[in-house]
């Protein structure tokens, strides 16, 4: 069954369409891949999926409810978490604080409980507090948990920062070129990564990626954009081969 | 920052009982009359302007949005005690409380719209308000206009004023070092991510301003039952920056700052009494001085003491 | 009807000086991002020194008002320097309470060394004629300051569109550091900047000196709010913009207490910017642009 419908997406930024009739479906549980040239509108795509930007036309369903324009905050707790492609964690606090406010939107306390002090308020923290330590086991940042952010190295960010996404407990995972900047070895740990987060939290994930090892490595299925349109769709053996997929990276006059 | 919350019992009646003796103290001193009325009124003003820089450091301080229209809530408060003590002659409480829900409604009226907007549009725009909410007092006759309203008993005794103080530091420690107070500094942080990651932030920044136009509300009705006289000048944008000053002072984001500079600024304004003009240029000299060599004030986003001070107010139960 | 056309009279007057304070707020914001809340108070700076260069100097208004302009100039840059640069890559929250700081510091220092009396005008320094035009009075006061603002109106855009200074100005605004590796000097065009701004907010300070015959250290803060209201009604960091929010904030306001309550006068210029601010805060004349993820 699908998990996400993507039909006729449309958006323009001042005359200009960023992305045009983007049509997609991600089926449950899929690891798919989004690439395309820089400028291609990779990252509006996200942008729309995920209620940064309203669409102009076309409607995203997920998990069969409409989610066209709804607001970021409310998309998110439908189920869909992304990282960014510009890494955007809450930098001046504590690894622990980014994931606990990533818990936050399905906290079991109310507020007064938090104002008074009621036992309740207790054990909910508590609760958090394991939650949240159980992520960081997961991406081994547990003994980073009291850091500030920003002090972590470049790849713990990353990790934190798909940490995060996850603990808001979605159904869809949406990754913003996760190995940007990453070394080879370091890629490849995340592909493991990314593989065993799926199995563990049953998760369809979208991603975007530059690192076509990585894309054809883990991606099941990989479509293509250009200039705000898709023009191919497949398996990465498919793609490998695909005429205008090649032209589109390497320009026309090689063909 | 935050350490998960545990509670802990003797540390709790260790808690009160500072509590107890201070106010204890306080109100023998009061009583046996060692404190003259210098000292007092400074003590009452010491705890409206940490009822008022408190308040404020929750949306200016954790929250990132910039208010200039706390005296506007502060106003409201005033007002909205005085008409249940003076016109209705009500108890002090029912006044207190409709001082606060007064405020409330007013700070999440304003809140609604103006909280769209950013930096320094909201400053200017709550700055707007502020004033509208004073020009609106001049214009309604039911309050005397201009001239204000006069002979308003005093009520606010010490017992009134301690209580407060502890309530609203309490309330607004225990928000903030809670999930619900996680929230709220996502929204300073990083507004975008925050929404991205499941936070509402408008419905977390409208709370922030509510909340904190409350306690301006009661710091409001604690004045005007101590002062005698209210009148809308008293409550103009000049009130809202000197609160400004006390915020910025102690570090946008530190409780325990707001409150020791609402006490500095107190004692200075009080030291400075004969001296208005220098107190201002002093004023703007820390503004700019603190800004350029320590924009996060001087206690940062920083608790004092946390062992010893933070647990005083954190984990209460 | 002529009721109406008297309070357009005053209007354009008042719109005239409020345009010219715009101005200033505008240029600022456009180059900086900063709202430099002591632009106000740069006027009433230059309100006393237009003062005392009547009185103590015995010069006419029109060269009291050049002295204004060219101290305040100075003054404008050197608080620039001081206060505002040291925070040019701080947050807009930390310039905003800085130039809170240096209109308090404006202010303050005026009263301690000036009183915070009000003073008066001199008479002599502007003889006041009124005129009667089809039963409209139109006083000798209202066509200098209009004629005034006018003409610096129009320096001013021969500056902006005409000069390289303007170009520079333009060019700063638009990309700081583009402009910067087109051989731009981003710290002089600032400086520029803020001696134009506050040139004009000094030469309204003498206007408003003028037209209301007198000034006192706290005079700047309330026309500083309203001008800035003009300016972001008109879009802020938009020149045109600002010039058509100043006229509009004139009229508006003096149509409010020629017809409504007068008490309400100061309480119009927040309504208009809150209205403003909710339904379009770009103004007038600007443009949306959303924020990048």
């Amino acid at each position: 069954m699908s998990v996400m419908i993507i039909e006729h997406l449309h958006k323009s930024f001042g005359g200009l369409s960023a992305v045009l009739d983007f049509n997609a479906y991600l089926e449950e549980q899929e690891l798919i891949g989004l690439i395309g040239p820089n400028g291609a509108g990779k990252t509006t795509v996200f942008n729309l999926i995920t209620g940064v930007y309203k669409p102009d036309e076309g409607t995203i369903r997920f998990a069969g409810q409409n989610i066209t324009g709804l607001p970021p905050y409310e998309i998110c707790s439908r189920g869909i978490a992304r990282t960014f492609q510009n890494i955007r964690l809450f930098k001046d606090l504590t690894v622990l604080d980014n994931v606990r406010i990533a818990l936050h939107k399905d906290v079991q306390y109310p507020l007064l409980s938090a104002v008074f002090r009621s036992p309740g308020f207790f054990k909910g923290e508590a609760d958090i507090r394991k939650e949240a330590d159980e992520f960081l086991e997961i991406f081994n940042l547990a003994d980073k948990r009291d850091e500030i952010a920003s002090n972590l190295p470049y790849g713990e960010q990353r990790r934190l920062e798909i940490a995060r996404a996850l603990a808001t407990h979605p159904r869809l995972l949406i990754l913003d070129e996760p190995a940007a900047g990453m070394n080879p070895q370091e890629t490849a740990e995340l592909m493991e990564l990314i593989r065993s987060i799926r199995q563990q939290f049953n998760l369809t994930i979208l991603l975007i990626e530059h690192d076509m090892s990585l894309v054809m490595g883990v991606c099941e299925r990989i479509y293509v954009l250009d200039y705000g349109q898709i023009i191919a769709e497949g398996s990465p053996e498919e793609i490998r081969n695909n005429k205008r997929v090649i032209e589109a990276y390497l320009g026309e006059e090689v063909s | 920052m935050q350490k998960t919350q545990h509670f802990k019992p003797v540390q709790f009646i260790i808690e009160v009982g500072i509590l107890v003796v201070i106010f204890t103290l306080v109100q023998y001193l009061i009583s046996a009359g060692l404190l003259n009325q210098y000292y007092q009124i400074n003590l009452a003003s010491i705890c409206i302007n940490i009822i008022l820089a408190v308040s404020l450091n929750l949306i200016n301080g954790f929250t990132g949005q910039l208010s200039l229209g706390h005296a506007g809530f502060m106003a409201v408060g005033a007002y909205a005690s005085v008409i249940m003590t003076t016109y209705m002659e009500l108890p002090f409480i029912v006044g207190i409380i409709a001082a606060c829900l007064a405020a409330a409604l007013a700070g999440f009226i304003i809140g609604v719209p103006t909280l769209r907007l950013r930096g320094d549009y909201l400053a200017i725009a709550t700055l707007g308000f502020g004033e509208i909410i004073r020009v609106v007092l001049q214009n309604i006759d039911y309050v005397n206009g201009p001239a204000g309203i006069m002979g308003i008993s005093k009520l606010s005794t010490w017992p009134w004023l301690f209580g407060s103080v502890v309530i609203t530091i309490l309330v607004i420690v225990n928000l903030v070092n809670s999930s619900y107070g996680r929230a709220i500094i996502s929204v300073r942080e990083d507004e975008v991510a925050a929404e991205l990651m499941g936070v509402n932030t408008t419905k977390y920044k409208v709370l922030a301003f509510v909340v904190g136009a409350m306690f301006a509300g009661l710091a409001g009705a604690l004045y005007a039952h101590y002062f005698y006289i209210i009148k809308p000048e008293t409550f103009n944008f000049m009130k809202s920056f000197d609160i400004l000053v006390m915020v910025v002072l102690g570090g946008l984001g530190s409780t325990t700052g707001a409150i020791i500079a609402a006490i500095f600024i107190t004692v200075l304004t009080a030291a400075l009494q004969s001296f208005p003009a220098i107190r201002m240029i002093l004023y703007a000299v820390i503004l700019v001085t603190v800004m350029i060599y320590r924009p996060q004030g001087l206690m940062g986003n920083r608790e004092l003491g946390r062992r010893t001070f933070g647990r005083l107010w954190g984990d209460k139960k | 009807m002529q009721e109406f056309l008297q309070q357009m009279v005053n209007g354009l007057s008042l719109g005239a000086i409020y345009a010219l304070i715009a101005l200033g707020y505008t240029m600022v914001y456009g180059i900086i991002m900063l709202i430099n809340f002591a632009h106000g108070d740069i006027l009433m700076v230059g309100a006393y020194i237009g003062f005392f260069s009547v009185v103590v100097l015995g010069t006419n208004i029109f060269v009291a008002m050049a002295i204004a302009m060219i101290a305040c100039a100075v003054l404008g840059v050197v608080i620039e320097k001081v206060a505002y640069r040291p925070l040019r890559n701080s947050t807009r929250i930390a310039a905003l309470i800085t130039a809170i700081g240096v209109s308090f510091f404006l202010e303050y220092t005026t009263i301690f060394f000036l009183t915070p009396n009000q003073r008066v005008y001199p008479a002599e320094a502007f003889p006041v004629t009124n005129y009667d035009v089809m039963g409209i009075t139109l006083s000798s006061k209202d066509i200098f300051v209009f004629i005034s603002a006018v003409v610096l109106m129009v320096i001013l855009q021969y500056i902006i569109k005409r000069t390289k200074t303007g170009k520079a100005m333009r060019a700063v605004s638009l990309d700081k550091e583009a402009a910067m590796l087109m051989g731009i000097s981003v710290d002089k065009t600032i400086s520029i900047t803020f001696a134009i701004g506050s040139a004009l907010a000094a030469a309204a300070g003498v206007m408003i000196g003028v037209y209301y015959n007198s000034i006192n250290p706290l005079m700047g803060i309330i026309p500083g709010l309203k001008a800035f209201v003009a300016a972001v009604l008109g879009g802020i960091g938009i020149i045109p913009g600002a010039m058509v929010g100043g006229f509009l904030m004139g009229i508006l306001e003096t149509l409010v207490s020629g017809y409504g309550s007068s008490l309400y006068r100061d309480a119009v210029a927040f309504g208009v910017l809150i209205i403003i601010l909710l339904i379009k805060p770009t103004g007038l004349f600007g443009k949306n642009t959303g924020e990048k993820v």
